[in-house]
């Protein structure tokens, strides 16, 4: 994995020292909370319902196990234990005191982390897919090219104050594991024959207007893959909407000007820099992809022992193809049935970073679907890991199932919130888990949303969830047909809103109507893509 | 009635005005009537507390002061999913009036 040059850290500890200054600053009353809150936003200090929040940034997901260790030990020593993964591969801490803030950075500074532009209306944390590097099916690992772009975009001054916030994802398969076409720009690396270069959608993502990113180019050669970012980046910073937070994204310039029109200006632009030269050069792509060269895959058995049904079952369910046949990725479930999705404790952070260190190359990922991931573990290894990882709570077998949900913090700690999330994670996935039908239903992807942020995805999951405020009560608005994969799709909302209760019914009954109508290894996806809305409407409001 | 809210500049700790000061308790909330904004200016810029602000709450039959929107009930005591994160009263007072 990638390691800080001189620069990278110059870089960090400089802005240590920096906010170090403000917050000293901020309480000896010499900065008002106004002057402030942009410098603690640019280093990922929120002000949440109960306390500060800090977000530090994991680039694509990708860990080592001395940098989770840290994560542990600041969970341990400046929160309260624990630490909340997201969806954007990131970790949140929910009890951090601004005094100790400055601290906690210079303990990320040490092991080459941060939480720069983990806040604030600049490119955020670039994410890729979890199985980069990994996966069978991936034409390259998409890591190099995302470093690149998290290189160039850390304190670009141009892209410091965009109208909006600005997410970047990129992959290198056809599959699409990261969410791609929902984000402002998603980048696909293919090969034109023997010829590597990218595919680039803009304007898609998900909040209150939720769009799917168009293709713009299909095609941009490896040098000039910064410059045709740059050029969409420029597109959007000059003509953005400033006067509307709401219409600010750049899915909505990109809407509103059409595709074609956007891709246009894009193109002036692009012929522009290239005159200008604001590619780095290729030597730089090279120095960065040695850092991902492939560990020492080594030749073992390729069958297991099945004979424990509930090892078995967390293989069946847990466990992705790898290139190399002698291994498989092993998903670390953070959704035990009634838990919170995504929250881990310190403990549980340190066995994680101690199987990463023993049985996979030192490396780890965080998945998008706020799960950790073991990326390269031999079969042979498996059931060792899989026995360490059940001794720690962290042995669910549920990956993709309906109690793998993904939620947001929701009104539990969010200020933006106006309905709590995890309580119905909770009380569905403990309900599935009970009944046994979490098996008998297979994929489900179940996202829930404490507001129309949409932080927690609804818009793409298979099943969707939005907490809305309704007359100061909590009220759930349910959707069906999302799509986040490269069958991507938004959801459409089936109808009135319901309680706590009731939509937690109404997700039972939308399962029953899918298990009396699927054919042989139809999704439930597939299911309603086939029958349509009005099934379940029916079921829902009679 | 109308009482204040903030946050403790330092912890980040919610808190609520007491009459004499910022206090971790809810039930410690006092009617500030028509002076919300006098207090609330002159409390931030001595930094007692952080981004204050005016709130509607009321008295129930107890004596326990319940702010009338959901988010600040919820800040009241923590979140609903940790109840062993809430504040020390949070025991006493139970939770059931919260949501």
């Amino acid at each position: 994995m990638y390691r800080y040059d001189t620069y990278d850290q110059a870089m960090v500890d400089a802005r240590v020292a920096e906010f170090r200054d403000q917050a000293r600053r901020r309480i000896e009353g010499k900065l008002t909370e106004d002057q402030f809150k942009p410098l603690r936003l640019m280093n990922g200090l929120y002000l949440q319902l109960h306390a500060y929040m800090l977000r530090v940034a994991i680039p694509y997901g990708t860990l080592d196990s001395r940098q989770l260790e840290m994560l542990s030990h600041i969970a341990e020593k400046y929160d309260r234990g624990y630490g909340h993964f997201t969806t954007r591969q990131n970790i949140q801490y929910n009890w951090i005191k601004l005094e100790d803030a400055a601290d906690i950075l210079a303990d990320l500074s040490t092991v080459e982390m941060h939480a720069i532009q983990t806040s604030g209306n600049c490119i955020r944390n670039i994410s890729s897919d979890h199985f980069a590097g990994a996966a069978a099916d991936e034409v390259v690992d998409p890591r190099p090219y995302a470093e690149l772009m998290r290189q160039w975009s850390s304190f670009h001054p141009e892209f410091t104050y965009l109208p909006r916030k600005f997410k970047i994802a990129v992959i290198a398969s056809e599959k699409d594991r990261a969410a791609m076409r929902l984000h402002d720009i998603g980048v696909r690396i293919v090969k034109r024959g023997d010829e590597i270069g990218a595919e680039f959608y803009a304007g898609g993502g998900m909040g209150r207007t939720p769009m799917i990113a168009p293709l713009i180019r299909d095609f941009v050669p490896l040098d000039h893959f910064i410059t045709y970012a740059e050029a969409c980046l420029r597109v959007y910073n000059r003509y953005g909407r400033r006067d509307n937070k709401y219409k600010a994204r750049i899915k909505i310039l990109v809407h509103e000007l059409g595709a074609a029109e956007y891709t246009r200006q894009v193109e002036e632009e692009f012929a522009h820099l290239l005159s200008v030269g604001v590619e780095p050069p290729r030597e730089e792509l090279a120095r960065i992809t040695e850092y991902f060269a492939p560990p020492a895959f080594v030749d073992g058995p390729k069958t297991l022992d099945r004979s424990d049904p509930d090892f078995a079952l967390w293989v069946d369910r847990n466990t992705h193809r790898h290139k190399h046949d002698a291994y498989v990725s092993a998903v670390i479930s953070l959704k035990p049935a009634g838990g919170i999705p995504g929250d881990a404790t310190a403990e549980q952070m340190r066995v994680v970073a101690k199987l990463a260190r023993e049985y996979s190359f030192d490396e780890l990922r965080v998945m998008h679907t706020q799960n950790l991931l073991l990326p390269h573990v031999r079969i042979a290894d498996l059931h060792a890991v899989w026995t360490a990882l059940d001794e720690a709570g962290l042995g669910a077998p549920n990956m993709d199932t309906i109690e793998d949900i993904i939620a947001c913090p929701g009104l539990d700690y969010c200020s933006l919130a106006n309905a709590r999330s995890i309580p119905l994670a909770q009380r569905i996935s403990e309900r599935f888990a009970a009944t046994g039908r979490t098996e008998v239903v297979g994929e489900l992807k179940l996202k829930i949303s404490g507001c129309i942020n949409a932080c927690g995805h609804h818009h793409a999951g298979h099943i969707g969830i939005l907490g809305v405020d309704k007359k100061g009560k909590e009220n759930f608005q349910l959707s069906l047909g999302g799509s986040e994969a490269e069958d991507v799709s938004l959801a459409k909302i089936t109808g009135p809103g319901f309680d706590e209760d009731g939509v937690v019914a109404a997700v039972e009954k939308v399962t029953d109507v899918y298990l009396a109508t699927r054919t042989d290894g139809e999704r439930f996806l597939d299911t309603y893509r086939r029958i349509g809305m009005e099934p379940f409407k029916e079921a829902l409001y009679g | 009635m109308k009482i204040l809210t903030g946050n403790d500049l330092r912890s980040g700790a919610v808190t609520w005005w007491n009459g004499t000061g910022w206090s971790l308790f809810v039930d410690d909330a006092v009617d500030v009537g028509e002076d919300a904004e006098e207090i609330l200016a002159r409390e931030e810029a001595a930094r007692r507390v952080n981004v204050p602000y005016a709130i509607e709450a009321t008295i129930d039959g107890a004596g326990h002061v319940r702010p009338a929107h959901i988010k600040d009930r919820v800040r009241a005591l923590g979140p609903t999913v940790r109840r062993d994160l809430g504040v020390p009263t949070a025991e006493k007072t139970g939770w059931d009036w919260v949501i």
